[in-house]
């Protein structure tokens, strides 16, 4: 299986640039990633780095937004600015033939949003009814109060969209600074994807993100955010967030996990496989779903980032099944804890893992998403090569220290939204 | 590029290589759907999907997990109100062991009862999961309310009430009926030769006995004569507003023309229902998102006009933005509703909306797992080749005949109204 091989250049000021050829449809996806996200929102202003997300692509210094608009739906391209704890990227994809236009939109809302009153007084709007909407999801609502008590007082507690209040408060020169702090060119990163020229594509990014002027010393490396660990958990934590008017309850279950960077990130992704993810949610799902029919969906997950990101299990269920879940994970977290993966398990799981990485980088999207993370945390272009051997590498034992090193009922944070609240 | 074979017992076969990746992606359609299903038994076609996982004659119950994911491959299948499907992508090398799954799946399902049984509740798990988005329920109160006579009527999970009811004997009935090689359409894209995979087709499916049609939806839904409204007042936080127009099926000429005018309201949304693309509507410079989304009324609205082989619905649906109200967003959906259907569409935004269109086309098969959608979908409701034939489809539509369209389909009589309209918990 020949790999990537994507060019990569990084900028005089700092920016890199990956290129990857691709000639499945004449489309191009192009991703501006940048080093900024929610962790940098203040203290009082949560919701700064969503806002800006949605204002940024809303008018730049030479284009209003309904120029922008117009010239986007008018080729059929599509472009959005998504954001995260640690990253916000201006997503964007067109037709082959339109890939100069849109890269050149691209970079023009990344460099010089316009940050307009107006635009900033309805997406404002805007914003706070998603935060309203969500407020009536218990999935959502689950989450939330899941990461309020697992993190406590850490960053990590706080939402990525915001809070009300918090948004209420941002002002345009919030937004500004946000930009002027967050959107530097050593923490940019472009990638383009699709029906190109690698080289040819390569030179229009230099083009219009080559004179960016760093602030910072530029550096073809860039240093990984420090985040603080997240406090010791030493008890086991239950919260109900009641909602009467469900039909059925959202569980969110799990720990601190691990950083992006950790040595067993690798044996954790495949122990992570084996428990929660595997055919219909690995031996969690062949429990819960598979024999005893509780829940349509159950399955864990990794999130491992710049800092601690949590480690998850979730499953929805009827209010009368919410102790049986929650009594199910327990039991097949202890049995792990004692007895371990079988050998099989591991296997499967890591024929799976291995296999379907090419399926997984098919697509345009999906490569420069794959890109940007494996740029985001240094992970090196050969990756996506060196990957089945990481995955290989994995033993059974490594798989069950995983497990020992992350889980443990006992010091287990839950929330449950939905119609229950404990006996 | 499509190589169609109908074989012995009527399974007909649909194989396109593309080797842009060493993948190759296998669908089976059957002609069965939630509008094939009579009263007492809605959701009978989604349960027997679900059923369909399960273990068959040669596939052991407990070695049904991992049967494809060992080969890197992900499998799935969903239910709507015309097909069933089912699908593996995985690794070429893994093609005949594809076929091995799909040919099991049309004649070798078991339906254990004790596994109907447990798959009840994930099914009623799976309901009330959508229970608890307020969207969901206004779309299946209108949609209900759309429908009087056409089985298109009731929702594709089924009603509750059928779901605690209906027995082992019903699911297996409607397997047997529906899972015939002459009501199901197979489909492979990929990393594959042409000639090899027909023979390992024949070598899988040539026994299957052909079976006998199931018989098909007589109902006509009668013209609407007056405006339906419906109401669901339920505690919330925000709330939501719908229409839905009845209008025409996929093979009828008057689909592109409203397929247009949907995009010159609400942007593009392309034809492909299982990814849509991955992609975000290219939306902003459009009518309705201007009237509403940036003039603060709503948070989200967007059109839906599915292609469906007996006349289904056109729906829009839009979220209300907090502090604003749902006659304010009705009273502008409707207003563009009137100048549409008085002033028409400038020749400006029909060239704009087909660019939007053809770009759609393109997002829509870029993976072979999404051709071989494509592909499977277009037959199943329609024939392969329309799949072929969407672009000129929608290059020959004319400003008029957009015109005529919404004259013709967005009128009051016509339509179905429904507001969620949240109540603040005492």
């Amino acid at each position: 299986m020949p790999g990537l091989n994507p060019t990569r250049v990084t900028l005089d000021n700092g920016v890199t640039v990956i290129a990857k050829s691709s000639h499945t449809t004449p489309a191009v996806s192009m991703l501006v990633g940048v080093r900024t996200g929610a962790y940098a929102d203040p203290a009082d202003r949560e919701g700064t780095a969503a806002l800006c997300a949605r204002v940024l692509d809303r008018g730049t210094v030479t284009r209003s937004a309904d120029a922008i608009a117009d010239d986007l739906d008018g080729r059929g391209a599509s472009l959005s600015v998504v954001t995260g704890r640690h990253q916000t990227a201006i997503a964007a994809t067109c037709l082959a033939e339109d890939f100069g236009s849109v890269l050149a939109l691209a970079a023009d809302v990344a460099r010089h949003p316009r940050f307009d009153d107006g635009e900033i007084a309805t997406r404002r709007d805007n914003l706070i009814t998603t935060i309203r909407q969500e407020e009536d999801n218990p999935a959502s609502m689950a989450a939330d109060a899941f990461s309020q008590a697992l993190y406590g007082s850490h960053p990590y507690a706080r939402k990525v969209r915001g809070t009300v209040a918090g948004v209420e408060s941002i002002r345009r020169q919030d937004l500004v600074r946000f930009h002027q702090k967050g959107f530097e060119p050593s923490g940019i990163t472009v990638i383009v994807v699709g029906d190109l020229d690698e080289d040819a594509a390569i030179a229009s990014v230099a083009k219009l993100f080559g004179d960016w002027s760093a602030f910072a010393k530029a550096s073809a490396d860039k240093p990984a955010l420090a985040v603080p660990d997240a406090l010791p958990i030493a008890t086991r934590n239950l919260v109900p967030v009641p909602m009467m008017n469900k039909s059925q309850a959202d569980v969110v279950y799990g720990f601190v996990g691990i950083r992006r960077s950790d040595p067993d990130h690798t044996a954790m992704s495949v122990m992570n496989n084996a428990l929660g993810q595997y055919a219909i949610g690995g031996r969690l799902g062949d429990n819960i779903r598979e024999r005893q029919g509780m829940a349509y969906y159950v399955f864990s997950s990794l999130d491992a980032t710049f800092g601690q990101g949590p480690f998850t299990i979730r499953a929805g269920v009827a209010a009368a099944n919410v102790e049986k879940t929650i009594a199910s994970i327990d039991a097949e977290l202890t049995s792990l804890l004692d007895k371990g993966f079988t050998d099989q398990e591991i296997d499967e799981s890591k024929s799976y893992m291995i296999g379907s990485i090419p399926r997984q980088l098919e697509t345009n999207g999906a490569i420069a998403s794959f890109l940007l993370s494996v740029e985001t945390f240094g992970l090196g272009l050969d990756y996506d090569q060196r990957l089945p051997g990481l995955l290989s590498a994995v033993t059974k034992d490594a798989a069950d220290a995983a497990a020992k090193r992350l889980l443990d009922p006992v010091r287990a944070t839950i929330a449950v939204a939905g119609p229950w609240s404990p006996a | 590029m499509v190589r169609e074979t109908v074989l012995g017992n009527g399974l007909k076969v649909l194989i396109q290589e593309v080797h842009t990746a060493p993948l190759a992606s296998v669908w089976c359609w059957y002609r069965v759907g939630s509008k094939d299903e009579g009263p007492g038994v809605t959701g009978v076609s989604h349960w027997c999907e679900h059923m369909n996982f399960k273990g068959t004659r040669n596939i052991p119950r407990d070695q049904v997990k991992g049967i494809i994911e060992k080969f890197g491959g992900s499998w799935n299948g969903y239910t709507w109100i015309d097909q069933t499907t089912y699908l593996e992508t995985a690794s070429k090398d893994a093609l005949d062991r594809m076929l091995f799954i799909e040919a099991e799946r049309m004649d070798g399902c078991l339906y254990d009862p004790a596994d109907c049984e447990s798959e009840r509740t994930v099914i009623i798990s799976e309901l009330q999961g959508g229970e608890n988005d307020p969207e969901q329920l206004l779309d299946t109160e209108v949609t209900a309310a759309a429908f009087k006579v056409h089985p298109y009527h009731h929702p594709t999970i089924g009603w509750q009430t059928d779901l605690e009811t209906m027995t082992r004997e019903d699911l297996y009935g409607h397997y047997r009926r529906h899972y015939v090689p002459s009501n199901a359409t197979l489909v492979v894209v990929g990393d594959v030769d042409t000639d090899q995979t027909l023979k390992a087709i024949e070598k899988h499916f040539g026994k299957i006995p052909p079976g006998t049609v199931p018989p098909r939806v007589k109902q006509v839904e009668p013209e609407q004569q007056a405006e339906r409204r419906v109401v669901l007042r339920k505690p919330g936080t925000t709330a939501y507003w719908k229409a839905a127009f009845h209008a025409p099926a996929f093979e009828d000429e008057a689909f592109f023309p409203l397929l247009v005018a949907d995009a010159v309201l609400n942007g593009a949304a392309g034809l492909n229902i299982w990814s849509g693309g991955g992609v975000s509507r290219p939306q902003r410079s459009a009518r309705l998102y201007r009237a509403l989304v940036d003039k603060g009324l709503a948070s989200t609205v967007s059109g839906a006009l599915m292609p469906t082989q007996h006349p289904y619905l056109y729906g829009i649906h839009a979220g209300v933005a907090e502090g604003q109200s749902l006659s304010a967003v009705e009273e502008v959906v409707l207003g563009e509703i009137d100048r549409l259907r008085t002033g028409g569409i400038t020749p400006e935004e029909l060239k704009k909306v087909q660019a939007q269109l053809r770009a759609r086309f393109v997002y829509d098969g870029d993976s072979v797992t999404d051709i071989a959608h494509q592909i499977g979908y277009f037959e199943t409701i329609a024939s392969w080749s329309a799949y072929h034939a969407l672009r000129t489809r929608m290059e020959a539509v004319t400003a008029e005949q957009v015109n005529a369209a919404a004259a013709k389909y967005l009128t009051a009589s016509n339509r179905t109204l429904g507001w969620f309209e949240p109540q603040v918990e005492a």
